[in-house]
């Protein structure tokens, strides 16, 4: 059992986190106090909640492109509408974020369910269409950080045992969606339909309307996150979040996902979010040129890749061992 | 097509008619054209003030305010067009597109009409000259001014920027570097960049705190940055410690200023800035001066603007933004 545990693909990129954050500490070694690994937590808590939406997407062998865009309409909306009642309290702002990105997830879903549209091209397109509408119903202009009433930008400020609510509100997602994905008929759903969609139909499962629900938390997710960004950064315009998706199923890859869907755990997702998290947060200190950045963030994920790739490859059972021998 | 020609006859009488109105009304009153991107932006309503104030100054002089609705330069040739109809003295137009308008405007000043572009600039063979709002050799004195004028005995600053590709950002800094000596104290420890992200930006400028302790001021020469570099200093209850500074938008910064966070920054101001098109395009229209290399055309409170071999010019220092004028400008623009 515990053998199992220590080889596991979470393990492993655990430590590899471990080991990159000793590597950062031996060039900058502020790093590592405690302080600043929950900084950085909380600055990659966006992340975490937008890869653990992502996951259960690509579980059930589809992709959600769209959750930047998401995040961005979603944010921009809830600004605006603090901007018309700053009197409406905080919770109020909170549910409209997650039912407004929960809609455009099951906008989603359903063009990915009854219309049976690869969910990349759905995706791809809803992107540009969330995105349009930032522009649509903010005309182009920002809300900005005084515009905004205090409530609705303390509130993932606000610290609890010394932890920001962002932050909070990542941890709780992580412990709740733990449990939909491994106690749930819905989560054990989610890998039935990505594992083996024809084996799932025969079992009673409908792999389209499986998947409207993995579009629909991902894109509540988004929503959610959309408050979070608007109100941490203080900001809201067209671009926020500009390119995010692709962090995000970064994140999940490096976390080991399987692409082709039915392989995956929160907590993969999770380490995923962190590893690039960290990575974010380590290159503005370790003093490295600009210029390599990108190209360090980028070769960081295809390492973490080849090492998933590589823990995997003898997972096949040959199950015919006489056919392989020579006649 | 009967239908259109009627009605183009009837707008024709029409516009003949008010024209015959305005000409016999008006006799020597001079009348200037501010053209600007689309009605109902800020910006450009502060810059409709500024020509106002620059009319009054001039007397006799009437100011015609008048754009297309959206930004697009279909819009702004058929204004064009109409400002040619009436026969105005002067066009004063910040351009959406710098070729789209030019030969509309070459058939202005066929017409004898002088025609200058501000803000936003148009070919050079569609114009007579161009005002820009301030010269990159200005803005990067400014930058750096800013941050030096908080700190009387020296101390440590990082630049923010947006993309280590973004052209204006690094003609700026490099301006900057050049006039780094006038400075002496100020040390600029790094340059980062936050490619005009606001996450990015803010992480960038979280890590300048922790990898520069002592750091004591912050040049943001980005819109986004700045704002989010305000954020971050001021997330980290550091506001009052470390000043963000740059350039930024009134209505973007207002919160930076009253969280403490940012003491002062620049931006062209745009009352200025129509002040000065409407200086310059009385002075031309009036023949008091001619739009040609070299030559210092006056812009009333303004001092002078010298023209260069593409007959631009700069306005002036970027104006400085700050607690004691910022409630009057974020809601200009």
């Amino acid at each position: 059992m515990l053998k199992r545990y220590l080889t596991s693909r979470e393990a492993l990129l655990f430590a590899a986190i471990v080991a990159l954050c000793l590597l950062i500490a031996t060039r900058f070694a502020g790093f590592v106090a405690p302080s600043n690994l929950l900084r950085v937590f909380n600055d990659t808590s966006p992340l975490i909640l937008l890869a653990i939406g992502q996951m259960i997407v690509i579980l059930t062998k589809c992709i959600d492109l769209s959750v930047a865009a998401n995040l961005a309409l979603s944010g921009m909306c809830v600004a605006m509408l603090n901007l018309a009642y700053p009197d409406l309290p905080v919770a109020v702002i909170v549910m409209v974020a997650i039912g407004l990105g929960a809609l455009m997830g099951m906008f989603n879903g359903i063009l990915v369910w009854k219309l049976a549209i690869p969910p990349i091209v759905v995706t791809l397109g809803t992107l540009t269409i969330y995105r349009g509408f930032v522009f649509l119903v903010s005309d182009g202009s920002w809300v900005n950080s005084h515009q905004m009433s205090p409530a609705f930008k303390a509130f993932p400020r606000s610290e609890l045992l010394g932890i920001p609510m962002m932050s909070w509100v990542a941890l709780a997602a992580i412990v709740i969606f733990t449990v939909v994905m491994t106690r749930t008929t819905l989560g054990r759903a989610f890998y039935a339909v990505g594992g083996n969609p024809h084996a799932a139909t025969y079992t009673g499962l409908n792999v389209g309307r499986t998947q409207f629900w993995a579009f629909t938390i991902s894109g509540a997710l988004a929503g959610l996150t959309g408050y979070l960004w608007v109100s941490r950064y203080a900001v809201a315009y067209v671009d926020i979040a500009g390119g995010f998706e692709l962090d995000v199923v970064a994140a999940c890859v490096i976390g080991g996902i399987s692409i082709a869907g039915g392989i995956g755990t929160v907590g993969g997702a999770v380490l995923g979010a962190l590893f690039l998290g960290i990575i974010k947060n380590a290159l503005p200190v370790v003093d490295i040129s600009p210029f390599w950045q990108m190209a360090i963030s980028g070769a960081a994920i295809i390492i973490a890749v080849i090492v998933n790739s590589r823990t995997r490859r003898n997972t096949g059972r040959i199950i015919l061992k006489s056919a392989e021998k020579p006649a | 097509m009967k239908r259109r020609n009627f009605t183009a006859l009837v707008a024709g009488l029409g516009l003949t008619a008010s024209l015959m109105g305005t000409s016999a009304m008006a006799q020597d009153n001079m009348r200037i054209a501010l053209v600007v991107k689309a009605l109902g932006i800020g910006f450009f309503e502060a810059a409709a003030k500024g020509a106002e104030e620059a009319a009054a100054e001039l007397g006799n002089t009437e100011i015609i305010y008048t754009g297309p609705t959206d930004t697009t330069a279909e819009g702004q040739i058929e204004v064009i067009n109409s400002l040619i109809a009436q026969g105005v003295d002067a066009i004063a137009i910040s351009a959406n597109d710098p070729d789209a308008v030019a030969p509309a405007l070459e058939r202005a000043m066929q017409r004898g009409i002088t025609v200058i572009s501000w803000d936003s600039g148009v070919a050079e063979s569609g114009r007579q000259m161009h005002l820009n709002p301030s010269s990159n050799e200005l803005i990067g004195n400014m930058i750096i001014k800013l941050a030096a004028d908080n700190l009387p005995d020296g101390g440590q600053v990082a630049i923010l920027s947006a993309t280590t590709t973004s052209t204006n950002q690094n003609i700026w800094i490099e301006e900057m570097q050049k006039v780094m000596g006038n400075y002496p104290g100020i040390e600029v420890v790094a340059t980062v960049y936050g490619d005009d992200l606001a996450d990015k930006s803010y992480r960038e400028a979280q890590g300048l705190m922790q990898s520069y302790p002592d750091l004591d001021a912050i040049i943001a020469p980005t819109s986004v940055g700045i704002v989010a570099a305000a954020q971050a200093v001021a997330d980290a209850g550091k506001a009052g410690e470390i000043n963000v500074t740059g350039l930024g938008l009134p209505s973007e910064m207002a919160g930076a200023i009253e969280s403490g966070a940012s003491k002062s920054f620049a931006i062209w101001n745009p009352i200025d800035l129509g002040y000065s098109a409407v200086m310059i395009a009385h002075a031309l229209a009036s023949g008091e001066a001619t739009a040609e290399p070299g030559a210092a055309i006056p812009m009333g409170r303004m001092g002078d603007v010298t023209l260069d071999d593409t007959t631009s010019g700069a306005m002036a220092d970027p104006f400085i933004y700050d607690s004691t004028n910022i409630d009057e400008f974020k809601s200009i623009f």
